[in-house]
Order: C-alpha cells, then sequence, then structure tokens
C-alpha cells in the first residue's frame, strides 16, 4: 500500500495504483479531468495531457519533484508522494492550454452535435476554456463518413483518444479501423470505406468522449437533456444485457451502456441490445438512472430539485439574458431550448 | 493483374522475416512496404498493402496505418523519378528554395504534381541529413548534393536519357 | 591538430573494407573484450570514461548501459539509433558511410557487454544507400568471424542486422524507434515502463545513438581512465560536429570537447570562417531543437567567458543565455540570414514531425508554423509574437515525448534574442498592408 496526498487530501491505494485512479477513490473537485484515458480499456491513456499534474515530492525514500507535469492516468503512485492537481497555479495553467489545444481545430458545432450535453470537451472547455478563440486559421475538416449503418464518424470532431481503437482491439476479433496518416492529419478511419461490423462495435460510441462517433438510430432524435435515462435489462446471450435506455414519454430513443460517474462503461454491451430492441416491452426497466456526471443531463427534471441551486441558477440566467456576463463564466451548463432550434 | 512479388523479391522477403524472432514478422513490415513500393510503380496501393498484410500475417488496417505514417511510403502513384528537394534551415540557408522555384519553372509543376509524361513529381521535403552537402535532393537512393541550378539541368537530362524508375531500394533486390 | 579517435583513418583508401580497416587496427576491440574481459569490465571503463550519450540527451552512457534489467530472463537488445534526422546533423551517416566497421566494431564490443545475441541498427530510411553499405560490412564481419555463432572461438554469439526506417524524425526518440522497429507507427511510447527493462519486443533494451556506439572501440582500447582525460570536466573524449550554413567548410569535425566556439567557427582546422566575407549573426549548436544564440552569446558566456564547445559551457547560462551541444549539429547564420525566415523552416519541420499523438504538440506545432508563415509572408500582426510565445510555453514540457520542447525551444529562443525581428516584419506587414 501506498500513501499519498492528493491536494492536500490523503488517501492509501494498493501500490501500482495510478494518480487519477487515488484521486477518484478520493472523488469530488480534485479528480482531474480524463478525456483519453479508460478504466476498463487496457493501455489508454497519456495522449490528450487534459489529467496532467504536479508531483511536488516523488516518495518518502526520493522526495524530489518530478521535473515535469506528469500525465496522472498513467503515472503510478509511491508511498509519501505529494501530488497537486487544482492547487497548482501550473497545472490550471498546463490544463488551459491543453484544452485550448484541444479545440482550436475543433467545430465548436454543439448546437447541431448529438453528444452536446454529455461531451467531456463540452464540459472541459466549459471549465478550463477561454471565451474567445486565438485560432485564427481555417480549422481542419473531414468529410462525414458512415461506417456502417449503425455508427457516423465525424472525424472533424475527434480529438484523437484512441478509445475506440482499443475498444476494436480489445472487444471485437477484426479491427477494420484505426488511426491513419500523423500529425495534425491523423485520423480515424477505415482507410477504405468500409463497414465496422461486429457484436461489440457500438461501444466506440460510448467511450468516444466527444461527438465524433455517434449513434446513427439516434441521431437528431433529441437532445439527450429531454430524454429521460432509465436503468434497464434483459437476458442477452451475448452480454451483460445491462443498459441505459434514453427515453421519451414511453419511446426507446437511444440504448447506451451504464456509465459510471467518470463516464466510463464497465460493462460493455452488445449491438443487439444497443441498435435492436428500441421497444419498451424488450427490457425490464429498473428505475431512473441517476446521473452523476456534471454534465447537463444530471439536471433532470424528475430527479429531486434543489431549490436553492434552482433560484440561484435562474438568477444566473437572468444576468446572462441581459446582457452582464458572458456563458461562459458561469461554471454550470446552461444551455435553454433554444438549442433545438439550432439545430440543423 | 494478380498481385505478387517476383521471386527475388519474395526471397529477399522472406530472408528479412528471418531476421526478427518467431512471431514477430510484423517487424518486417517496413522494409516489407519498401519492397512493395518498389516492386509496384513506386507506391503502394490498397491491393498492395492487402498482399504485404497477407504476407506478413497481419490485419489490412495495420498495414494503412503504418504505410501512412511514414513520408517515404507513397499511397497515390507518382511520376517515373520522385524528386525529393530538402527544404529545412541549412538547405534554405544555402539556397534549396531557388532550387525548388528552377524545378518548378523547368518542369512546369508545381510542388506535389507529375510532369505530363509522367516522367518527374516534385516533392520538397524536410532535412535528410545533407546539411554540409546543401542545397541537396534525393531522387531514390541517390543523394545529389551541393547543387546548383546547373547541376539541376543536367541531373534532368540524365535521368530523362536513363528513363527509370527511381527506387530506394533497387540495389537490395538486385543484392 | 585535436586527437581523432573515431575519424583518424578517415582518407585511407579503402577503409570501408574489412580488409583495410583491420590493417588500420580495427576490430582489436571486440578481441579485446572477448578474449580479456568479462562483460561488466566493458561496462566499468565505459563508465570510468565518461562518455555521454552522442544523440542529443548527454545521457552517461555506462549508467544507461547499468540500468538495464539483468534479473529478466528474457533477452536483451542492443539497437543503435542511426535515425539521425535533426536538422543540422549529419555525422552518423558521414561515419557509417566512410567507416562502416567502426559502428559494427562497436556493435559487438557494446553487445558483448550488455549480454545481448541479437542486435539492430535502426537506420533511417533515407539514407537507404548507406543501409547497403552496413549490410555489406555486416556480411564481411560474419565472413572474418566477428559475427554469428562463436565469435574468435569464445563463447560469445552475436546476431546483427540492419532495420530501416521509412522517413519519420519522431523514430529517433527511442520508444517511437522501438514501435518503428516492431512494425508500428512511430508512436512515442509512455514512460515507466523505460527501455532498460521493457524495450523490444517488451525485453530489457538499450538504445544507443551511432556515434556512442562507435566511441566504445577507442574507450576499450585505451581504457575508460584514458579517454577521460581528453576534453574539459564533465565532457570527455572527442566529438562529432556537424557544421553546415553560412561557413566556408561545411562537414564534419572530430574536436576534442573543450575547442573553443570561435576558433572552432573562425580557424581553417574547422569551419574557416563565414562565408563571402561576411559577419556572423546567429548559431545553432546542437542541432534544430537548441536554442540559437546571437554571436555575442555563442562567442562568449554571459559572464563574458569564452564560450567552448562542451556541455556545460554551452549550456551555461542556462536558456535564458545559454544553449545545449545537443548532437552537434552546428548551424551557422551570416548577417543576412533571417532568423524569423530560418524559424519558420524549423516550425514546418516540428509541425511535419509531429506524430499527432498528444494533443499540445500535435495541435500547437501546426499552430506555430501558421503563426510564423504570416511573419514570412507579410501580414503578421503586433500580438502574434505574443501569441507564438505563448503558443509554445503551453507545447513545452506538457507532451509525452521531447519533440513538444524541441518544437517550442527553437520558437523561445528566437524570439527571447531577437525579438526585434519578428517587430520588423509587424513593422514591414503593416507598410505592406499600406501599400
Amino acid at each position: 500500500m501506498a500513501k499519498l496526498t492528493i491536494d492536500g487530501i490523503e488517501v492509501e491505494v494498493p501500490d501500482g495504483t495510478t494518480i487519477l485512479n487515488a484521486a477518484r477513490q478520493i472523488g469530488g473537485k480534485i479528480v482531474p479531468p480524463a478525456m483519453c484515458y479508460y478504466s476498463s480499456l487496457k493501455e489508454t491513456g497519456g495522449k490528450c495531457r487534459v489529467c496532467l499534474v504536479k508531483v511536488a515530492q516523488g516518495s518518502a525514500k526520493d522526495p524530489r519533484p518530478m521535473p515535469k507535469l506528469v500525465a496522472s492516468c498513467r503515472t503510478p503512485v509511491a508511498d509519501g508522494m505529494v501530488v497537486q492537481n487544482i492547487t497548482s497555479p501550473d497545472v490550471l495553467e498546463a490544463r488551459k492550454g491543453v484544452v485550448e489545444m484541444l479545440l482550436i481545430n475543433h467545430p465548436l458545432d454543439c448546437p447541431i452535435c448529438d453528444q452536446a450535453g454529455e461531451c467531456d470537451l463540452q464540459n472541459l472547455s466549459y471549465e478550463h476554456g477561454l471565451s474567445t478563440s486565438r485560432y485564427e486559421f481555417e480549422r481542419r475538416t473531414f468529410e462525414k463518413i458512415d461506417i456502417g449503418d449503425k455508427i457516423k464518424l465525424h472525424m472533424t470532431r475527434c480529438i484523437l483518444c484512441y478509445r475506440c481503437v482499443f475498444v476494436a482491439n480489445q472487444l471485437t476479433k477484426e479491427r477494420v479501423h484505426g488511426v491513419l496518416d500523423r500529425g495534425d492529419r491523423a485520423e480515424i478511419s477505415t482507410y477504405i470505406q468500409k463497414a465496422v461490423d461486429n457484436d461489440f462495435s457500438g461501444n466506440m460510441i460510448d467511450v468516444c468522449p466527444v461527438g465524433a462517433l455517434t449513434d446513427r438510430t439516434f441521431r437528431f432524435k433529441s437532445r439527450v437533456w429531454f430524454t429521460k435515462p432509465m436503468d434497464a435489462h434483459r437476458n442477452c446471450s451475448k452480454c451483460s444485457g445491462k443498459v441505459v435506455l434514453w427515453m421519451k414519454g414511453d419511446d426507446v430513443l437511444r440504448v447506451t451502456g451504464r456509465k459510471d460517474q467518470h463516464g466510463e462503461v464497465k460493462e460493455f454491451i452488445c449491438n443487439e441490445c444497443r441498435f435492436e430492441h428500441k421497444n419498451i416491452n424488450d427490457w425490464t426497466v429498473e428505475g431512473p438512472r441517476h446521473i452523476d456526471h456534471h454534465s447537463v443531463i444530471s439536471q433532470n427534471h424528475y430527479e429531486k430539485i434543489d431549490l436553492i441551486k434552482l433560484k440561484k441558477e435562474v438568477e444566473r440566467q437572468l444576468e446572462f439574458q441581459s446582457g452582464k456576463k458572458h456563458l461562459t463564466e458561469g461554471n454550470g451548463l446552461t444551455q435553454t431550448d433554444n438549442h433545438e432550434n439550432n439545430q440543423g | 493483374m494478380e498481385i505478387k512479388f517476383s521471386e527475388t523479391a519474395l526471397a529477399k522477403a522472406n530472408q528479412i522475416i528471418g531476421r526478427y524472432p518467431q512471431g514477430k514478422q510484423k517487424s518486417a513490415m517496413l522494409t516489407m512496404l519498401h519492397l512493395a513500393q518498389s516492386e509496384f510503380d513506386g507506391w503502394l496501393s490498397t491491393e498492395v498493402m492487402d498482399y504485404v498484410a497477407s504476407l506478413l500475417s497481419v490485419k489490412p488496417i495495420e498495414v494503412y496505418e503504418v504505410a501512412t505514417f511514414y513520408s517515404m511510403y507513397n499511397t497515390k502513384p507518382v511520376g517515373k523519378c520522385l524528386l525529393e528537394v530538402c527544404q529545412t534551415s541549412s538547405c534554405w540557408l544555402r539556397g534549396s528554395n531557388e532550387i525548388v522555384d528552377h524545378l518548378k519553372k523547368k518542369l512546369n509543376i508545381e510542388v506535389g504534381e507529375t510532369t505530363a509524361d509522367g516522367m518527374f513529381t516534385l516533392k520538397t521535403v524536410e532535412c535528410l541529413g545533407s546539411c554540409g552537402t546543401a542545397p541537396m535532393l534525393q531522387c531514390g537512393a541517390d543523394f545529389h548534393e551541393n547543387l546548383t541550378i546547373d547541376k539541376v539541368d543536367e541531373l534532368l537530362d540524365k535521368l530523362r536519357t536513363k528513363n527509370e524508375r527511381s527506387s530506394y531500394l533497387k540495389s537490395l533486390v538486385n543484392s | 591538430m585535436g586527437r581523432k579517435l573515431l575519424l583518424e583513418h578517415i582518407n585511407e583508401p579503402g577503409i570501408q573494407t574489412f580488409e583495410v580497416y583491420r590493417k588500420k587496427g580495427g576490430y582489436a576491440s571486440v578481441e579485446k573484450a572477448l578474449k580479456t574481459m568479462k562483460p561488466d569490465d566493458v561496462t566499468e571503463e565505459v563508465k570510468k570514461s565518461g562518455l555521454r550519450g552522442r544523440g542529443g540527451a548527454g545521457f552517461p552512457t555506462g549508467m544507461k548501459w547499468s540500468f538495464i534489467d539483468k534479473k529478466s530472463e528474457k533477452p536483451r537488445y542492443l539497437v543503435c539509433n542511426a535515425d539521425e534526422s535533426e536538422p543540422g546533423t549529419f555525422k552518423d551517416r558521414y561515419l557509417m558511410e566512410k567507416i562502416p566497421h567502426a559502428l559494427i566494431e562497436g556493435m559487438i564490443t557494446s553487445s558483448y557487454a550488455l549480454g545481448a545475441k541479437t542486435s539492430y541498427i535502426y537506420i533511417r530510411g533515407e539514407y537507404m544507400y548507406v543501409a547497403m553499405i552496413l549490410e555489406k560490412a555486416i556480411e564481411e564481419a560474419y565472413a572474418k568471424g566477428f559475427l554469428g555463432k562463436n565469435i574468435l572461438g569464445t563463447d560469445y554469439s552475436l546476431d546483427l542486422y540492419v532495420h530501416a526506417g521509412a522517413g519519420a524524425y519522431i523514430c529517433g526518440e527511442e520508444t517511437a524507434l522501438l514501435e518503428s522497429l516492431e512494425g508500428k507507427r512511430g508512436n512515442p511510447r509512455l514512460k515507466p515502463p523505460f527501455p532498460a527493462v521493457a524495450g523490444l519486443y517488451a525485453c530489457p533494451t538499450v538504445v544507443n545513438n551511432v556515434e556512442t556506439i562507435a566511441a566504445v572501440v577507442p574507450i576499450v582500447n585505451m581504457g575508460g581512465d584514458e579517454y577521460s582525460k581528453i576534453g574539459v570536466g564533465k565532457s570527455t573524449g572527442t566529438k562529432l560536429i556537424s557544421a553546415s550554413g553560412h561557413i566556408n567548410k561545411p562537414g564534419v569535425y572530430e574536436i576534442e570537447l573543450g575547442v573553443p566556439v570561435e576558433e572552432f567557427i573562425y580557424s581553417e582546422e574547422y569551419c574557416g570562417g563565414i562565408w563571402k566575407g561576411r559577419k556572423l549573426k546567429a548559431v545553432i549548436a546542437g542541432g534544430s531543437s537548441v536554442p540559437i544564440l546571437p554571436t555575442d552569446l555563442i562567442l562568449k558566456t554571459a559572464k563574458g567567458e569564452p564560450r567552448l564547445m562542451t556541455y556545460e559551457s554551452l549550456a551555461d547560462g542556462g536558456f535564458a543565455t545559454g544553449t545545449m551541444l545537443g548532437s552537434g549539429g552546428f548551424i551557422v547564420l551570416d548577417e543576412t540570414a533571417s532568423v524569423v525566415e530560418n524559424l519558420y523552416t524549423f516550425a514546418r519541420f516540428y509541425h511535419h514531425e509531429s506524430c499527432g499523438q498528444c494533443s499540445p504538440c500535435r495541435e500547437g506545432t501546426g499552430w506555430m508554423e501558421k503563426i510564423l508563415h504570416r511573419f514570412r509572408d507579410g501580414h503578421a500582426k503586433k500580438e502574434d509574437i505574443d501569441l507564438l510565445w505563448d503558443v509554445q510555453r503551453k507545447i513545452e514540457g506538457n507532451t509525452i515525448c521531447p519533440l513538444g520542447d524541441a518544437a517550442a525551444w527553437p520558437v523561445a529562443s528566437a524570439i527571447r534574442h531577437f525579438r526585434k525581428e519578428f517587430e520588423e516584419a509587424v513593422m514591414n506587414s503593416l507598410e505592406l498592408a499600406h501599400v
């Protein structure tokens, strides 16, 4: 076991645990964000750099600080380690920089993106982003393509987290897509237009932190925050059958795996459960899904209402409408119905 | 047309694969793609890459990923002679821009284009480690160094007369 | 004349061949090591010599060797990094092309020290003709019993192969090189684990630069202590310097570490002064990634001491007023050269060569190139200087591998020391816009 502190909070974890997972054990605001790491997929992490933290003391044995910020998702803890995340201005500055880099070529098409409301990049940019872009050049674009009849690849939105490649490597027998080209020309692709077609390919959608891979059967059906997530299950021979149904009235608009508070699916589901059972009668509904992740969908109207929070939110909205404040200055998500009208 | 290596190339391929431990034949990928490019008109079509995948017992996507990563592989057809002019620092300091401009004018093409007769493709590249003999260009395996406009003209004439496809690997296949 | 340890016989006709190389004392280190020394003795000599990695990072070689995991049951590998791609650097090509056996000999002696039974030379694909020269030299070494089974009748056996890359600067980073050697994209690995524990095929591996490995030959021959007497302080031995740009005599020079920079630039033995009778403006002393220094700071340190060609002296003053020896890629700019435009070629280079795996480098290198393109083409704005500074700062230190730093440092140093040139470019842009 190793004892360490993260932002001054002590935690004890088994040797070999990463700083990120130690932080997750503590929970709350000191947990670094993660765009590419995915605990249920081996070898993920290290690439997006949003989880960088400062190691102010390496270990009890060797108290020297680490010379550079480290990716908390891939750096193992050590006994006596002192980690700074939100208490380090360097970390916050670096994270702001990384978010800016992730956004310079991003289309910022949230109003028409199915991922809006449950997008890690959107959340990050609210928290760390600038209100304006300093990037004045033409943004990189790619053609949208269908990889099979169920999945849409919108490469322009991709942040190259590689998660979907790991899904294909680890959950399916035949990987047909990958990362092609290099540098900022790199793209997720099948090279020759080819369907990604196997029982578990749909999990690529769930692991995608942005709107690069979306469910074609749900495309433009509804903003996620207008749907009700319900835990449900069915007997399935291919997977656990444990899913979340995203409903509007009695209609099942979308089926996904169950994401935990860090936005990760621990039990991957098969394509049959995901795409072929859009009838409520196919499922045993367990009850409303609590969405812990701090995005707009957690403000679901049928969950218990916090009146004080609501009052604050209304006041904030009024301030925005009166033009006193820019939307990004707030700390919650505040999209209103207007977005639906913007849907292109 | 069936995509298949010549006997010499196939023998070479097997020899290369033998340089790596059992089960690590994927290590031969880079050389295999060089060989393939040399065998099939200087570029890698999907069919050629699929053939390489079969030779190495890997998935086709693994070959596409590699072929598109490295700058020496062409995934589109190129002219018989690929002229790669270095343009980084030391070459730029010693006049690589003039060399490129001259080639563009002389061949009547832009960088990245191929002459109408399919003879030359002009490409600018980053540092080839010939900074002490700058400016330079590479055509196939050959480095042409300390270039002047006259030397470039001479080279073009020579290549035209020779009328052979340039290859990084020619000597390997022949060896 | 300084001592020559690597290039002593460079002008000997036929030195490319085994026969002549052997006649000139070649392969003595293999005989000495295999017949009279234990593998650890060889490592000990390398430690004593003070040899530091010649590829750019300058890490003590003997220490690197001692990290190799000897408890592991897996095979060990020595991989030679011949992916010389740092702009301004061409010494390894020169050495391999002219005296291929020097590298082969170093590989055998070093592999013996590390207990490697199979070793690879990873050479950049563009050097394919050099790869052929090496292949031929290896063939000769096999024929003469210096490679293969039971070398020189000892228990030691070694297979040595050349592996050509295919165009990617990033493969000079040792873990990207290993990925590439495994037939994959050259994406650097996340560390730990380090190659000494899990390198090629997840086996213990040491990756060393060509010149580093070649230097093992004289070290074993003369002994580490003797080698360490050459040079100044912790900069021991000789170093190959690739000199290019606006000088009278570009080329590869072997120097004893400690030669004053001024002497290196102006003496007839080395660069022979600035070409066309012009004045010196700036030097990039260790390959494209190290900070550029203006004349006053490259010839003398901020303290006013003569700057020497050593790891320490070149780094004196930190990045505020110093630079690095790096790979020894010595690029000289005369008074007419534009620092901004030269920087643009570097920015374009790093943008082209970023592997794209991590976001600050993937996005930031392209951004810097685009901003610098604006300077070059006369569309720059005043704010662009600070923006450029800020972008490089957000790349530096935040990436998986050192390519991010390598892309950031030249930008930072150019702005630091030549801000005026950037400002002039902005002024010219304004005038252009006015016209």
